[in-house]
């Protein structure tokens, strides 16, 4: 499927998905309490059939998080980067990793050095940081006055 | 949850390998629930090497981060470079000239066999073969040596920049990778006389580690590891970068979806890396190794993805730029990390004996895993 047709596709499947400019793929916003069930439908709808999570990750916006999924078709080849929006105060997010399994790890990455949270994550803890670690690095407002070297 | 050390309530035996152990090549943890001998749990703990490389180069201008990736995975450094360089390229919209692009695809493909041959000593090793380490190290010298002249460097060589490469090649360059071309096919038989034939390291391999092609998709394995289970997943072919398009090569897949047959596509990617090596030694072309950009280099607002096939698989680069001299966010997609992620479910089962061999077949190196 070309980007168009995958624009048309999914705006036919969910129709409340907003779709930004930009990038050389198809990127949607999508509203976080609708994220499982779109996850299952992306993953199980046939013409779509993204089995392929190559990317999880997160940005920090200063007033909000997006979490970044980029999604890919083996079958289909086509690819897709959905976002989600997640509130500062406290990111919640429903895990994905029964769906795709290497979400297992990135999202205990995310959760390490962003303090996102994943929702029903079966084991969900700090993964490179030690567990004492107090904050989160990679989030824009981490001070560190020991080791962070100001350029 | 972590588990204690020592004996659970069910009488299973919980220990630790590693940080340091031999087989986990680096500052790998694992710990083990065991059965007597049988795996029931394996529990990567990671995080003994991370560097938080994504926050370093928050702060780094786009010409200076490619240098801290090669610190990423540190035996495809040029895979990494080349990454970092076509991304930014992709932002700033440069034109590479041919030279430099072709100078790039040999290195490349140089660091793919090094890279694989040092694998291919170690898992010899792994399984208690010594001899084979000193053979494929007489061959991957020559190529770090050919690096060493022309990058002036061994290991990290930092060659390959945003808009080409560093500096022009050594005029021996040529003349050293053919024989070194030479060297690796007269040599590569005692590769296959020395591991692959042999009954005790067939019997060791063959059935162990199974990893069916929809869990390889799952786990978001790519590289050999997904390529023996016979995903197509080799990023050169599929969206092709430089002028991969334009050479022959086939991609390796095998369909035994164990650690045997893991090995035999790093055994036959060798051959098909000395394939376009042979097609591109006497076809440089001529011309500017490096296009001409700016000192400071700018990309503009929006996201930007680049991915690049190194010898362990996919890596992805992830940059955010809000339009100023340094990225926003940068993500690396690195291979080994999903790779890893794959591991307690290939071993749940088998023997601890087995663990290492099928370790050894995923090729981990951990510094691209911590990052």
């Amino acid at each position: 499927m070309n980007n168009e047709d995958l624009k048309n596709k999914i705006t036919e499947l969910f129709p409340t998905a907003t779709f930004e400019e930009g990038g050389e793929w198809v990127n949607i916003f999508i509203d976080p309490a609708q994220w499982k069930t779109i996850a299952e439908r992306l993953r199980t709808t046939n013409e779509l059939a993204f089995d392929y999570l190559f990317c999880l990750t997160c940005v920090d916006w200063k007033t909000h998080f997006t979490m970044v999924y980029h999604l890919s078709s083996t079958i289909h080849r086509h690819a897709l980067v959905l976002k989600i929006k997640l509130e500062r105060s406290n990111p919640e997010v429903e895990t994905v990793c029964d769906l795709w399994r290497t979400a297992e790890l990135h999202e205990r990455e995310v959760y390490d050095l962003f303090g996102v949270t994943f929702l029903n994550h079966p084991d969900l803890r700090r993964l490179f940081l030690t567990d004492d670690f107090i904050g989160y690095p990679l989030r824009k407002d981490f001070e560190d006055p020991i080791n962070m070297i100001k350029l | 949850m972590i588990e204690e050390l020592g004996t659970t309530s069910e009488g299973y035996m919980v220990i630790n390998i590693g940080p340091q152990h031999p087989a986990t090549h680096g500052v790998l943890r694992l710990v083990m629930t065991l059965d007597g001998e049988t795996i029931i749990k394996t529990e990567p703990h990671l995080g003994y090497i991370h560097r938080s490389i994504e926050k370093m180069c928050e702060s780094l201008s786009y010409r200076q981060f490619v240098y801290v990736t090669s610190r990423m995975d540190y035996l495809s450094s040029h895979m990494n470079n080349h990454g970092c360089s076509l991304v930014v390229e992709k932002g700033l919209q440069v034109e590479v000239p041919e030279r430099a692009q072709v100078i790039r695809v040999l290195m490349d493909e140089l660091t793919r066999v090094a890279s694989h041959e040092l694998w291919w000593g170690a898992m010899a090793m792994d399984l208690g073969a010594f001899t084979p380490f000193f053979h494929s190290f007489r061959e991957r010298e020559t190529i770090t040596d050919i690096m060493e002249e022309t990058c002036g460097a061994r290991l990290t060589m930092n060659y390959i920049c945003p808009g080409g490469v560093m500096a022009d090649l050594h005029p021996d360059f040529q003349k050293r990778v053919k024989k070194f071309v030479a060297l690796f096919k007269s040599k590569f038989h005692e590769y296959n006389e020395l591991v692959t034939g042999n009954i005790i390291f067939q019997n060791r391999m063959k059935g162990v580690g199974i990893l069916s092609a929809e869990n390889a998709i799952s786990y978001g394995c790519t590289g050999p590891v997904a390529r023996g289970s016979g995903v197509s997943s080799d990023i050169r072919k599929l969206y092709p970068y430089e002028v991969y398009n334009k050479l022959q090569f086939d991609e390796v897949l095998e369909t035994g979806c164990d650690s045997f047959a893991r090995y035999m596509v790093r055994i036959n990617e060798m051959l098909q890396s000395i394939k376009i090596i042979e097609q591109l030694i006497d076809q440089i072309p001529e011309g500017e190794f490096q296009a001409k950009t700016k000192a400071v280099l700018k990309l503009p607002k929006g996201e930007f993805y680049q991915r690049v096939e190194t010898a362990r698989g996919e890596l992805g680069i992830y940059i955010v730029s809000e339009g100023g001299t340094t990225p926003y966010r940068i993500k690396f997609r690195s291979p080994g990390f999903s790779n890893l992620s794959a591991l307690p479910h290939l071993v749940k089962g088998s023997k601890i004996g087995d663990l290492v061999a099928t370790m050894g077949t995923l090729d981990l190196v951990i510094p691209d895993i911590d990052r």
